[in-house]
């Protein structure tokens, strides 16, 4: 299950439709949501709690599967892909950086960045360990790398997360609020990381999030209210 | 796989006191298991020797007929020579015979002048029965370790109620074959110490006096005794001599073929065997409360690390981590505490059992006295309790392991 090369765009979601259904009550996340995303881009999807842009992004990730329409992430139908082809989907082409990190805690930094390249996808060790420390000293982290998670602070924690998503070069990266749990210079210096890793690789990166820096910073800005894009297609700055 | 091991054993060591305290009671039961098998195995294997190696001997065969009348003594239910020669012959044809001895076994009176008792006598070659059953001289506890003709061989029982003492001339009175009845005075060479079992209480005279006793006109004897060079050979020579003298089933008793022999081992005829049986089978309780304990332990501590790492499943998961290899994870993990706690629980068993043989505690078994309990470490045993430890907590890890497995990695993700 390769990726194609795909010149544009690399995601398409046609009449994206979520719903949960919990005892009697149904819950839309997503009603019918259009969008396309391009290569190598930077994507933000905003909107209050509650709007969908996380249960978007779950499906772009499979995640989840759309209750019904379609979405295509590298011409790959997410609805159609089974648990394993799911998890074998993400593996090869999507990376996710989490607002709480989802460090192992029992691995160390560098552990943590090799561990889709020891337990995902087998990888020599001496590549293992030149990509592995190849992005940790893209993030910043390199003389971190045998601590802890709990040894290092938050936004040391999110650099490690990116550069563990990065690892596998996925042509997707999906950051669920990547910035909430971190102060204002830490979040700047994350973005930052993102962004180079964006020019390094052409990797693209799906954000959901309230922070106005990451809006600030994306090519494409997607707003969700109550399951429904109000907004955008457009280029990045906070809404007022 | 070494991935996969790594982590495990991190995440054991991440609950250290949880980890310890689970090991600790699988290995408290590893412990008990190998303790109390050992220690039981001594006891049934002293015992058996007791009375294979003082009285019973190994394997018996008798005329056919003749162990459902045994209480009786039947002297119509004798083995002739012929009949004994051809014992001898399949005898020499099986390997792993040690010795036998051919038992001329009466019922009858015992007087010493004063007072009249009833006995039960065998009458044996003491070469042979000393041979057979090697514990015998030791049971004789006054006079000397010998029986020679004109000589008997008394219970101490016996001697004690009759005021009987080694050197005096006592009578013995036996009714003989055709229902004629015979004495015979002999002088009592020795006490013999009691033993628990049947034969335990009976006295010894010549072969060739119990003959001239009962009258007889040639040489009959009423069991062949059998010792065996390994008793773990026991029921292969038994086999073996059924085969040789067609006569049936390994314990004995066959009715095909017309053989006039009945091969019985020592099961067969002493009622210890029945205790055996028993410790055996608390043995084997013991070993089910066991693999109870590792069962709900380890699935107790399996689950609760499911429980606890929802979020991590979900993010391995969201990473593209197989459920085939999250199940591993979790089955290593189980595999690991219940290897973890077999191993601390066959160390300290073996400490335990070195420290019981060290201290060499007694114990009384019947009217024997200050047996030493010596147990020893089975290699065996604590293989088979380290595979049944460790495939138990594999079983145990199963379920949780296919939970997190199953996990959706959505909702995990959004476990707090």
């Amino acid at each position: 299950m390769s990726l194609p090369s795909t010149p544009a765009p690399l995601i398409v979601g046609e009449r994206v439709t979520r719903i949960y259904r919990k005892a009697e009550v149904e819950v839309h996340a997503l009603r019918g949501v259009d969008f396309t995303i391009p290569p190598a881009s930077f994507v933000s999807f905003i909107g209050p709690s509650g709007s969908g842009k996380t249960t978007l992004l779950n499906l772009v990730g499979a995640l989840d599967k759309p209750t019904s329409g379609r979405l295509e992430v590298g011409g790959v139908d997410i609805g159609t892909l089974d648990r394993r082809q799911a998890a074998v989907f993400r593996g090869r082409h999507i990376g996710f950086i989490f607002q709480d990190f989802n460090l192992l805690p029992i691995l160390t930094v560098f552990e943590n960045v090799e561990y889709p390249l020891r337990l995902v996808h087998p990888t020599p060790a001496a590549e293992r360990r030149e990509r592995a420390m190849a992005l940790l000293d893209a993030v910043g982290m390199a003389d971190q790398r045998d601590k802890y998670p709990d040894e290092i602070s938050g936004g040391q924690k999110q650099r490690v997360a990116v550069a563990r998503a990065l690892v596998t070069q996925p042509k997707v990266v999906l950051a669920d609020e990547p910035t909430a749990n971190l102060d204002h210079e830490t979040a700047g210096l994350v973005m930052k990381t993102m962004w180079r890793m964006t020019d390094q690789f052409g990797t693209t990166f799906v954000f959901s999030t309230h922070d106005p820096k990451v809006v600030r910073e994306a090519d494409i800005i997607y707003q969700l209210e109550d399951g429904r894009l109000v907004d955008g297609p457009r280029q990045g700055s906070m809404p007022s | 796989m070494t991935d996969l091991w790594t982590i495990a054993i991190r995440n054991l060591l991440r609950y250290r006191r949880r980890t310890l305290l689970t090991g600790s009671l699988i290995a408290l039961g590893v412990v008990f298991v190998i303790v109390f098998g050992a220690s039981a195995s001594a006891f049934k294997g002293m015992m058996i020797g007791q009375m294979t190696d003082s009285v019973l001997a190994h394997i018996q065969v008798h005329r056919r007929g003749y162990v459902a009348s045994l209480e009786n003594l039947p002297l119509t239910l004798t083995l002739d020579a012929g009949q004994v020669a051809a014992v001898e012959r399949a005898l020499e044809q099986t390997s792993g015979v040690e010795a036998w001895s051919g038992r001329l076994k009466f019922a009858g009176m015992f007087s010493n002048y004063a007072e009249t008792t009833g006995i039960r006598v065998n009458g044996v070659d003491p070469v042979r029965e000393f041979a057979t059953v090697p514990l015998l001289p030791s049971r004789i506890l006054k006079g000397e370790a010998r029986l020679d003709r004109g000589g008997i061989l008394v219970p101490e029982l016996i001697a004690a109620g009759m005021n009987v003492k080694v050197g005096d001339t006592v009578v013995l009175i036996a009714t003989n074959k055709d229902g004629s009845v015979n004495a015979g005075q002999y002088v009592v060479l020795g006490l013999l110490e009691s033993v628990t079992g049947p034969g335990g209480r009976d006295a010894y005279i010549h072969l060739d006096d119990a003959i001239e006793l009962l009258r007889l006109e040639q040489q009959e004897v009423s069991e062949i005794a059998i010792r065996l060079e390994r008793f773990g050979d026991l029921d292969r020579v038994a086999r073996d001599l059924n085969a040789a003298l067609g006569s049936g089933g390994p314990k004995g008793g066959g009715k095909k073929g017309g053989s006039p022999f009945e091969v019985h081992t020592w099961e067969a005829l002493s009622p210890f065997y029945n205790v055996a049986m028993m410790v055996d089978l608390l043995t084997m309780s013991i070993r089910v409360a066991l693999i109870a304990i590792v069962l709900i332990s380890v699935m107790n501590v399996m689950l609760m690390a499911v429980f606890e790492r929802v979020k991590e499943i979900g993010t391995i998961a969201a990473m593209g981590t197989l459920p085939g290899r999250i199940m591993s994870m979790f089955v290593l993990e189980g595999f690991s505490l219940g290897l973890f706690g077999a191993a601390a629980g066959v160390v300290l068993g073996v400490a335990v059992i070195s420290g019981l043989r060290l201290a060499r505690p007694t114990f009384d078994f019947g009217r024997q006295t200050g047996l030493v309990l010596s147990p020893s470490v089975n290699i065996g045993e604590i293989l088979l309790v380290t595979g049944i430890v460790v495939a138990v907590a594999v079983v145990a890890s199963f379920q949780p392991a296919f939970k997190a497995a199953r996990l959706e990695p959505v909702d995990a993700l959004r476990h707090t």
